[in-house]
């Protein structure tokens, strides 16, 4: 029976937690966006206007296709990261590194894939007889080989004499089955050489570029060809029928980018200028066509091409041109900006679509709560005002409350006005002005940060970019931090948000100021930098405007405070005996202590170190600070109260052994308070290594590891509790805790490896916590914390199951109905980012990596909304049946009574 | 760097100040108390240092030594002087302006042998210095060690550890240290329990699964089974019977 019953536990509980999307909640709360990343070659299919299809490949090692009419993906190939899967080279057939593969441009299908021998890769060609293709050429630093088209088996290969001294740069050929190699010895020079006679060089540093073009793989290539001479300067040049003599036919300058395209016959070339409008601030460049033959411009072929105000240079340029039915030539360009955003520009220069690749590299991203709208910020500002006297108060709120009514009214108005319209022609866009908060807090704006340095604010209802920034000078290795240093609730100030971007090299650091709503830089006078930064920290202490204080620690120790009005030199004086942060040099193993002194310099109060011949730090997190906890402790089945370690200052840092060996290999946690030093806990995790991912968040600390003994992944939860009594129940303080917690741990096998993990979180910390895991195959898991509780009972017993504890199994169970993204897999899953809303019971969910994937998980279930499908009408008329009910028995009652009286 | 350099200055002269011991603490890891038969690592004694000042700028002086024990068994005992009149003076008057009490050991090796034990560098930790003052000097340091025997923290914390302003009158509290002393060594994470659950699963089968097991299912049901398909054999050879005439009827 007892077993009967604890079934039954664990049926209710299995019961409890299961989840699932319903075939009509698809897409109705989440939304997924495709990326592909840096565009490094892009093809256009055939040269006629009616052509859909475009290939790209990429430097994430994804080829991919576009409808070009809308920008849309049609097939995406994610290859292997790493320079395994590094694509070389794009023909109109794609190949990657050491393999050679065919694709089918239709579906995207892979025809065949063959092994190449190693060496470098140099160049690739088609080779054509009797103008068909039928042959590869591919060439490497010491060979050339020759595959089939058909089926990518080798034709021959053979080995490039004097290799070493040759640098073999350029394969070309010819129409008939011969295979020209072009070699340049260096210090010789021997084609641009030649050039540099007849020009001289404005710039000596600059190495020249080369552009040519081949029009189809069974026709010689052309003998017109661009040198570029300078960033801005591009020369056409015609190699004379004599093969040794080359003459200028024009001179661009200045001339960002050059482009040859063929259709038909003929062959021309796209060249972009800058243009000069000096009358309207947007600057703009013009794209002009020339005829390759004469380097004469054609007549109405000028496309313009808008800049962004806040967006980057083009990069490269990509012409589709085709004959028009009066045999001139039109053309289509698709422009990739130093951003990564592609631009599609049809003639005169209508933008088609734009893509927004840097999205498929997002480094950090922030949820801000979207602002008031005009009427309720009127009110809320009617709060914040002084009072001046009763009877203008009472003025005052009947003014608001006329306002209010006007506004309901209007909205009354519209939406009555909507209802007749047909329902496809309301559309309810998003743009910044219509942009107000929602009910429940559910639409927020997300911040993202992407490691080519552009800034994007997008809606996350809908997932439509309302506002994007591009920082033009930032490091490509640099490091971002994004802090929200004031939010939208202090009305009228605005939102502020600051990104601070760290040089990995050198250690500098610049400030990007900007309000997260509409994404303009603000003309804050920012603090200058000059030292290495060596750590950020957002204080709870706010300036007069309500920014919270952001400190800078530099190399020095010294400490630099932002905003640094005189108010916060003051406040930061009186509180700086209780301000304490920590410092982590992992390559020294090196954990210290500082404590800030009145006059804003640092000293140095404890210190913990790691010897890096054992073991090195991997990582260390600490708890998100607006994570609220609603209950201390734990009801145990005696009715005890179990209460939780909620140390705010706890640190999690997570070692990995430097001996690789499986045996002794371990994974080290270290739970170290920030304040004081003290290590409250030390557990090793033997024959164990990373990669280790790991989530701290209340009273426990979920990791996961790589099991080397009995190769699998494992996850381990770590959970502190205080004891069955508190030490101080009002305050806690780092100071004053003498006793070690309780520390209680359990492991369980996870069948699968995982690429980020993370927690939810909800407004008041009522609903149970769940685990957002992302697998390698892109989907989320969302696992709930019960299974990983280090109190699950080996044994089942009376108290245990009066707890609801689910009794110890050693493998965690996936279930596919965890998993919140049903078939939107998120390619290469790198990060997910979890925020509070409104509702308690929800919690807003970005996975990010390759795509971006947004949706909402109830952990509880949606125990504080209505169902989609609830009756209302049944429960109106249940009520109202009762009502009418009452009332007909009440006025028989009354007759019966009177009749009663009568008798 | 001068404090670094001024400590080696100390490190030279503790065996002259271990003489001086009046106060004595002692642990080990709890298991077992070290029994002599251990001979092999001789305990070896490093230095404990403490600085408390009023201006908050460290000067570390002796405190006591640390008589640290490798080996399988690691224990360590401190070895204290009493507090001089001018320290205690010092310690009241960094109390009265919240100022810290310091504590640094040198980073050893417990395992190592006498060649390189001795790493460059302090691990150091802090309490309010009025805490320990309230607490009449009862403190609890503890140090941690990693897996291969290195010292990588210290740890002080004072039993009260509140900050009430209670004036400590007597002087006499305050002359000696009531130290309790721990060496902890990292704890090994449990590994997945996968023997104990399946040796409960079995245990379970072989209750449940036993008398289940040796009956088939036509065995345990053939008294249904039986009349329920004699009695559609019947039917069935009703119905052949009379389907012209149903289908005729049906009409």
């Amino acid at each position: 029976m007892a077993k009967l019953t604890s079934l039954f536990v664990i049926l209710l509980s299995f019961f409890c937690i299961s989840e699932a999307v319903f075939e009509d909640q698809v897409g109705k709360f989440d939304w997924r966006q495709q990326y592909v990343g840096k565009t490094l070659f892009a093809h256009f299919e055939s040269n006629t206007q009616s052509s859909k299809k475009m290939f790209v490949a990429t430097d994430k090692n994804i080829f991919a296709s576009f409808n070009s009419r809308t920008g849309d993906l049609l097939w995406r190939h994610v290859d292997k990261t790493g320079p395994e899967g590094t694509i070389d080279i794009l023909l109109l057939h794609g190949q990657d590194g050491r393999l050679l593969r065919s694709w089918d441009t239709n579906i995207g299908g892979l025809n065949w894939e063959v092994v190449l021998d190693t060496g470098s890769f140099q160049a690739a060609c088609f080779v054509a007889i009797q103008d068909t293709v039928k042959l590869v050429a591919v060439l490497k630093k010491a060979a050339i080989s020759l595959h089939y088209l058909s089926n990518g088996h080798q034709k021959w290969v053979e080995n490039l004499p004097d290799s070493d001294a040759v640098q073999y740069q350029a394969v070309y050929s010819g129409g008939e089955e011969e295979v020209y190699v072009l070699g340049v010895v260096p210090n010789s020079h021997l084609t641009i050489i030649a050039y540099m006679d007849f020009f001289s060089f404005k710039s000596c540093e600059y190495l020249p570029v080369l552009v040519s073009s081949q029009p189809h793989p069974a026709r010689s290539p052309l003998s017109e060809f661009f040198l570029q001479l300078g960033p801005d300067h591009h020369v056409l040049l015609q190699l004379n029928a004599d093969g040794y003599t080359i003459a200028p036919l024009r001179d661009f300058q200045p001339a960002f980018l050059v482009s040859f395209a063929t259709t038909g016959k003929k062959t021309v070339a796209a060249v972009m200028t800058p243009k000069n409008e000096t009358v309207s601030r947007h600057r703009a460049c013009a794209i002009n066509l020339f005829s390759v033959d004469s380097g004469r411009r054609l007549l109405d072929t000028t496309v313009l091409f808008p800049l962004e105000p806040n967006g980057g240079k083009p990069h490269m340029l990509y012409v589709h041109a085709f004959l028009k039915k009066d045999d001139s030539v039109g053309y289509r360009v698709l422009v990739q900006t130093q951003d990564h955003a592609l631009t599609f520009i049809q003639q005169p220069g209508r933008v088609v679509w734009t893509r927004e690749e840097a999205l498929a590299d997002v480094v950090t991203m922030e949820m801000v709560d979207l602002p008031l709208t005009g009427t309720q910020a009127e009110l809320e500002g009617e709060f914040g005002k002084k009072a001046d006297g009763l009877f203008p108060m009472v003025l005052k709120r009947l003014s608001s409350q006329v306002t209010l009514l006007q506004a309901w009214l209007a909205h009354l108005w519209k939406l009555f006005y909507e209802a007749r319209k047909p329902r496809s022609q309301v559309k309810n866009e998003v743009t910044i002005e219509t942009l107000s908060r929602d009910e429940f807090n559910l639409q927020k704006m997300m911040v993202m940060v992407t490691a080519s340095g552009k800034l994007f604010g997008i809606d996350s209802k809908s997932g439509s970019i309302l506002w994007k920034h591009y920082l033009e000078n930032v490091q490509p290795n640099a490091a971002f931090k994004l802090i929200v240093q004031r939010t939208t609730a202090h009305f009228p100030h605005p939102p502020q948000c600051t990104l601070l971007i760290k040089d990995k090299d050198t250690g500098l650091a610049t400030l990007h100021v900007f309000n997260p709503i509409f994404g303009r830089k603000s003309h804050i006078a920012l603090p200058a930098l000059p030292r290495p930064i060596l750590q950020s920290l957002l204080l709870p202490v706010i300036d007069q405007d309500y920014a919270k204080v952001l400190l800078l620690v530099d190399d020095q120790y010294k400490v630099t405070a932002f905003p640094s009005t005189k108010n916060v030199l003051q406040q930061l004086q009186e509180m700086a005996s209780s301000i304490f942060f920590y410092l982590i040099r992992s390559e020294h193993g090196n954990l210290s202590g500082f404590r800030l002194r009145k006059d804003l310099s640092t000293e140095r109060i404890w210190e913990v170190v790691l010897p890096t011949e054992v073991q090195k730090i991997v990582a260390v997190k600490g708890k998100r600070p607006n994570e609220h906890v609603h209950s201390q402790g734990r009801v145990m089945g005696d009715r005890s109260v179990l209460y939780k370690y909620l140390n705010p200052n706890l640190l999690a840092v997570v070692t990995e052994s430097t001996d690789a060996h499986p045996e002794r290999a371990f994974v080290g946690v270290f739970l170290v308070d920030g304040v004081t030093g003290r290590i409250i806990h030390e557990a090793v995790q033997r024959k164990a290594r990373g990669p280790v991912h790991f989530v701290h968040s209340e009273n426990w600390v979920v990791y996961e590891y790589w099991n080397t003994k009995s190769r699998r992944n494992e996850f381990s939860v770590l959970e502190l509790f205080e004891g069955t009594e508190l030490y101080n129940s009002t305050v806690f303080s780092s100071l004053d805790r003498p006793h070690l917690p309780q520390v209680l741990q359990q492991t369980y096998i996870f069948p699968s490896p995982i690429t980020t993990m993370e927690a939810t979180l909800t407004e008041k910390g009522i609903t149970s916590r769940h685990l957002l895991v992302g697998l390698p195959s892109g989907a989320i898991l969302s696992l709930p914390k019960m299974f990983l509780d280090p109190r699950r009972p080996e044994v089942v017993t009376e108290h245990s199951r009066e707890e609801n504890l689910i009794p110890y199994a050693p493998e965690m169970p996936i279930r596919t109905e965890w998993f919140i993204n049903y078939n939107q897999t998120v390619a290469r899953v790198k990060g997910i980012y979890t925020a509070p809303s409104g509702l308690e019971s929800t919690c807003l969910v970005v996975a990010y990596g390759l795509d971006i994937y947004q949706t909402r998980v109830y952990p509880s279930k949606q125990f504080d909304v209505l169902k989609d499908d609830y009756d209302y009408v049944l429960i109106s008329s249940v009520l109202f049946a009762l009502f009418f009910a009452t009332m007909i028995s009440k006025r028989l009652a009354q007759v019966k009574l009177l009749n009663r009286a009568w008798r | 760097m001068a404090s670094v350099s001024r400590s080696f200055l100390l490190l030279s002269i503790i065996p002259t100040i271990l003489i001086l011991c009046a106060d004595f603490a002692c642990c080990n890891t709890g298991r077992k108390t070290g029994d002599g038969l251990d001979t092999d690592f001789s305990g070896f004694s490093v230095p404990l240092e403490h600085s408390f000042e009023v201006d908050d700028v460290s000067r570390f002086r002796m405190r006591g030594a640390l008589q640290l024990r490798g080996g399988r068994e690691t224990s360590v005992s401190l070895s204290q002087s009493q507090l001089s009149e001018e320290d205690r003076n010092n310690l009241k008057e960094v109390a009265a302006v919240d100022g810290l009490y310091k504590i640094r050991v040198p980073r050893v090796s417990l395992t190592d042998r006498q060649t390189e034990r001795q790493m460059d560098g302090y691990l150091t930790a802090f309490v309010r210095a009025c805490s320990l003052v309230e607490s009449h000097l009862s403190d609890v340091i503890t140090l941690h060690t990693d897996v291969s025997g290195y010292l990588i923290g210290v740890s002080i914390v004072t039993i009260p550890g509140a900050c009430r302003g209670t004036e400590v009158e007597d002087e006499v509290d305050l002359e000696a240290f009531n130290t309790t002393l721990t060496i902890i060594p990292p704890t090994n994470a449990p590994q997945p329990e996968t023997a104990l659950f399946i040796e409960r699963m079995d245990i379970e089968h072989e209750k449940r699964g036993k008398p289940q097991e040796q009956k088939s299912f036509f065995a345990k049901y053939w008294m249904y089974i039986v009349p329920l398909v004699l009695f559609l054999m019947m039917s069935g050879a009703q119905d052949q019977s009379g389907v012209g005439a149903a289908n005729g009827g049906g009409r």
